[in-house]
């Protein structure tokens, strides 16, 4: 037994390396003097302060985050309603396809969903006139397709595993549905709000492949110009770019998971 | 009376409030989600053309007023008949399963690591899983060319140990694409499994132990069949996104690595071939409708062992 246990120990720690190794090294040399991303030739910011005169960076930057922030609100408005209307109502016309349609888009390959929606924008258009252009409002309305079914999983996890005799005990007092709701289920519900939309935020904020299906002229979302940049070789700036992005989504993740802790099992 | 009417009315507000509660994300996800797939499925059997759109109407009115409808299953034979796009797809379906298994196979030992640990390490262990998952794909997948280039750092390291006289050739192979697959899916491997494995009763095992059970016996009788829900939606879980992989072998395979995810954006943006990136999107989920059937069916068992 102990012999297996150490097994798994090790193969467990190699496994932690490895998740790291890639990361760690990306932080590393993003201080490195030396225009090359390989070998060491000193402790430098330079190339920190290089990214903060990066126009094109800057300005994609700020259209990530607005596009995050964005998808990320109306994900988390969407989602929720999915995510009541799954775990409290117990049978109605759609429930199934409802169920379905929530739990795909976790998995569906990002190459499908951003060409079937490009598909549909330019079918819309011809229909109807409607998106006259691509841009940061189509971005927007793919990322909140898979950013409200994460949102859902999450509340609807939290929605099965709360106390319904709280909410039976409000309405017996005489509260209406919407009063129950904002006064009993919304604060027991907040943890998982708080941390769906952080999810929803991240995953807007991180997306390549579906952004460049949908996007427009003049819409480069921060991953497209990183992207464009990478297949022109590799550079320390986006290494900078890069420790500050995985810094900050650190701090993200980890309020998320405190969020998720406030839960009680 | 009065309180009889003001029944009805919570009675019927309630019956709408119901329904904007369901039909609300409903009809968004049918918008945004299914409609397109049946968009996409319409455009695979259409003729491509030049112009705004490029493909030709599939619907058309007739000079005598008849709706006429052009099926063009062109795209869907030369999916078929061009060993670019087979070979493409049987490519996709090798690496998308080999690199399940090496996840699962680095993955298993550590969510059942992380599983068994103290409560105190345990937390720690598992945010050290997720913050991978949550940070930039596309930016650790970077971050690996780096690593595996011809002067990257591993090359470096090797050459000045002197365990190697010239670089190895890592970056742009086959080895870098099953690497960066791994790598960035291993939390997806890792989390189902560990929330299955978290809820193995402790108490079967000392039964087991003592009745006598060796410890692979107790391994294979006893912990995979109970861990066979989060096998399942954790292989799922990595398989169906990596078939449909485009950041990965763009970055890290070889010119010669074929992956129809890969494929179906050169068709779609350098070659405005709308009709067969579209077959190829039909043919691509006729792949993942099974497993995902499989992922919808562990969730669920999962779900009832929660409940």
């Amino acid at each position: 037994m102990n012999r297996n246990r150490r097994i798994v120990q090790f193969i467990s720690i190699l496994g932690f390396i490895f998740l790291y190794v890639p990361i760690i090294s990306l932080i590393i040399f993003s201080f490195n003097n030396s225009k090359l991303v390989s070998v060491w030739s000193g402790f430098s910011t330079k190339w920190y302060f290089a990214l903060l005169q990066n126009e094109q960076i800057i300005e994609a930057a700020k259209l990530s985050v607005f596009i995050a922030a964005f998808s990320a609100t109306i994900s988390l408005i969407l989602g929720t309603l999915a995510a009541i209307a799954l775990s409290r109502y117990r049978s109605f016309r759609g429930k199934s396809l409802l169920s379905g349609m929530v739990s795909a888009p976790l998995i569906m390959p990002d190459v499908i969903t951003g060409l079937s929606l490009l598909l549909l924008f330019v079918t819309l258009r011809s229909l109807i006139g409607w998106p006259a252009q691509m841009g940061a409002v189509t971005i927007i309305i793919a990322h909140i397709s898979f950013g409200m079914a994460f949102v859902a999983i999450i509340v609807q996890s939290r929605l099965l595993h709360f106390d319904k005799s709280l909410e039976e005990a409000a309405k017996d007092l005489g509260a209406k549905p919407l009063r129950v709701f904002f006064d009993i289920t919304l604060p027991i519900i907040s943890p998982a709000l708080i941390s769906g939309w952080l999810l929803a935020f991240t995953l807007s904020f991180d997306d390549l492949v579906i952004a460049s299906f949908v996007t427009g002229p003049g819409a480069s979302t921060l991953p497209i110009v990183i992207f464009s940049k990478i297949r022109l070789g590799i550079t320390p700036e986006i290494n900078a770019l890069a420790t500050i992005i995985i810094v900050l989504v650190a701090i993200f993740a980890t309020l998320a998971m405190l969020q998720m802790k406030k839960i009680p099992e | 009376m009065r309180n009889f009417i003001r029944q009805r009315e919570r009675a019927i507000s309630l019956k709408l409030g119901k329904k904007l509660v369901i039909y609300i994300p409903l009809f968004w996800l049918l918008l945004f989600f299914l409609v397109p797939f049946l968009i996409v499925t319409k455009i695979s059997l259409s003729q491509i053309t030049y112009g705004r759109p490029p493909y030709l109407p599939m619907f058309e009115w007739s000079k005598d007023n008849l709706l006429t409808i052009k099926l063009y299953f062109g795209n869907f034979f030369l999916l078929f008949s061009d060993s670019l796009y087979i070979n493409a797809y049987l490519n996709s379906l090798k690496i998308a399963a080999l690199s399940t298994f090496f996840t699962l196979l680095i993955g298993y030992p550590m969510a059942y690591f992380i599983a068994r640990a103290d409560e105190k390490i345990r937390n720690i262990l598992l945010l050290l899983v997720i913050l991978p998952f949550w940070s930039s794909f596309l930016l650790r997948v970077y971050a690996w060319i780096g690593l595996l280039k011809n002067n990257g750092i591993i090359n470096n390291i090797l050459l000045n140990m002197g365990i190697i006289d010239s670089p190895i050739k890592m970056l742009n192979t086959d080895f870098a694409l099953y690497i960066g697959i791994v790598y960035s899916y291993l939390p997806f491997m890792i989390l189902p499994l560990y929330a299955n494995l978290v809820r193995l009763d402790e108490k079967l095992l000392e039964a087991a132990r003592d009745l006598g059970a060796k410890p692979l016996a107790l391994f294979f009788t006893i912990i995979l069949p109970l861990s066979m829900p989060g096998i399942i939606a954790g292989s799922m879980l990595v398989f169906i996104p990596a078939i449909g992989e485009y950041i990965i072998p763009s970055l890290l395979g070889g010119s010669d690595s074929l992956m129809i995810g890969r494929i179906l954006w050169d068709e779609f943006s350098a070659n405005r071939d709308w009709p067969v990136a579209s077959a190829l999107a039909v043919a691509m989920l006729t792949i993942i409708i099974l497993p995902l059937i499989l992922f919808k069916n562990a969730q669920k068992k999962e779900v009832a062992i929660d409940e």
